[in-house]
């Protein structure tokens, strides 16, 4: 079913399950990738109202998380998967679980903007923005790579995570000479460096699933590898 | 770990109809080896291959070799029943001796391979193998009942025991828990855990949970042709073929 030159299942009941949960997941990973531009937004933007909505919004990406989990419990429960049906449906359990975590990492992100908006703003967001950026892309092309099981977009996804890495640490080192500086800037300092790893760990996410996406189309697991073996 | 049995370029044919096409495959000793396959696809024909029941069907005839410990059973000086008292048996329906005792049951195969033992030694042997097959605890107080007397689990146990009883070296089963009651189903596969210690096991089934549970290999059979055979555990998680992939998956037919 994950890839739709293969013939359909027997059964139709099963069949339907398994698109059911394919479309959860995706509709899923779109709000979580609505919520990742919101809180930037928000925190670019310096917009409360709109970092509050993205908070209350958070309760929906739950009740998927949940709803995403009972769909994979009951395909296991009910249909015994094997191969390609149990990677797919295995990985949909740790997918929804990631895609959770970065609805929880935009929560964050909202919560230090609703903060930082507080007080004037400490310097123009340049790397933020980029940064965010690059974690959204990642994001929406493990979800794309889990769609079309397409491992050379997983492993791109996989690679551009050292950008963000990068990215951080560069964030990192900026808001340690303002601080220095200026100790007065440290609370707000703290929060955007918070900002910062909030995103880092949104890339990972999206680290997760496209290594997920690997295993799931070739059976092999990738995960706590060397970057240079994978 | 040895290789128990090896079937190698093994075509059966029933008349000119050829049920198994060059099939080449490897039983691993002390190992379960579960054959899975549709209907019709020769999983029943193999097993019976391997202990030379399929020439009793009339009009079956086989070629190529299965190898047993290095010697081929099909050479020409080899005793078909004394391959089959090595390689032993178990149906898909229980199959006692409806009339007959528990105990004589258990016994039937010694008398069929005209070996007789003294009082004491029969009813240790017949002891220990209704012990093997975990029915004792069940029976032993009432060995003298029919055969028929007992449940459709305790029956195939019965049969198990009735194998074990000639002292084989492989067990074949086919299909040995389809007539039976899920609770009968799994006495049947824990057994199999504790009889892989002492015998090389092949099972053929339709249930692919159960060839997943019990087996360490499996075999993968389609129209007479063997198409994947491997690791129970990368045969249900990755296969290799697209035929087992779409099998193991319910996408046939």
């Amino acid at each position: 079913m994950e890839n739709f030159s293969q013939p359909q299942h027997t059964n139709r009941q099963y069949e339907e399950e398994l698109r059911g949960l394919r479309a959860g997941l995706l509709k899923m990973g779109g709000l979580a990738e609505r919520q990742i531009a919101e809180a930037i937004d928000s925190l670019v933007n310096r917009n409360t109202g709109q970092a509050r909505e993205t908070i209350a919004r958070d309760v929906e990406v739950n009740r998927m998380d949940t709803e995403m989990d009972e769909r994979c419990i009951r395909l296991l429960a009910l249909h015994q998967p094997a191969a390609s049906d149990l990677r797919f449906i295995t990985t949909g359990l740790k997918i929804t679980t990631d895609l959770e975590r970065i609805g929880d990492n935009a929560v964050n992100i909202c919560e230090r903007a609703v903060e930082l908006n507080q007080e004037p703003q400490l310097k123009p967001y340049i790397d933020i923005p980029r940064m965010a950026e690059i974690a959204q892309s990642m994001v929406k092309d493990s979800l794309d790579a889990f769609m079309r099981d397409d491992t050379t977009l997983a492993e791109e996804v996989i690679d551009r995570d050292d950008e963000v890495d990068q990215l951080n640490y560069q964030i990192y080192r900026e808001l340690l000479s303002y601080m220095a500086e200026d100790p007065q800037t440290i609370p707000r300092a703290t929060r955007i460096l918070f900002v910062s790893k909030y995103l880092e760990r949104i890339a990972d996410h999206a680290t997760n699933i496209a290594e997920m996406v690997v295993y799931m189309v070739k059976g092999r697991t990738i995960r706590h590898m060397e970057k240079k073996k994978v | 770990m040895a290789d128990k049995v090896t079937v190698r370029h093994l075509r059966a044919f029933f008349g000119k109809n050829e049920a198994l096409h060059d099939v080449n495959l490897n039983f691993a000793e002390n190992r379960v080896t579960a054959i899975i396959g549709p209907s019709g696809c020769g999983k029943s024909t193999l097993v019976r291959c391997i202990n030379r029941m399929h020439e009793v069907v009339p009009g079956a005839t086989c070629t190529g070799e299965v190898v047993l410990d290095g010697e081929d059973i099909y050479a020409p000086a080899v005793d078909p029943v004394q391959v089959r008292r090595r390689i032993g048996m178990v149906f898909q329906k229980p199959t006692p001796f409806p009339t007959m005792s528990i105990e004589d049951n258990v016994a039937a195969g010694l008398k069929l391979n005209g070996i007789s033992l003294p009082r004491a030694d029969r009813d240790r042997l017949v002891e220990q193998s209704l012990k093997r097959s975990a029915l004792w605890e069940e029976v032993k107080d009432r060995l003298g009942r029919p055969g028929a007397s007992l449940s459709g689990g305790q029956q195939q146990r019965l049969c198990v025991a009735r194998a074990l009883a000639v002292e084989p070296e492989v067990l074949l089963m086919d299909e040995p828990c389809s007539a039976l009651d899920p609770i009968s189903t799994a006495r049947i596969e824990e057994l199999l855990l504790e009889l892989k210690e002492s015998y090389t096991i092949i099972i053929v089934t339709h249930n692919m949970q159960q060839a997943a549970r019990c087996s360490d290999f499996t075999a993968f059979m389609y129209a007479g042709d063997l198409i994947e055979f491997g690791e129970t555990k990368q045969i249900f998680t990755n296969p290799t073929k697209r035929e087992t992939e779409d099998y193991i998956t319910g996408r046939f037919g």
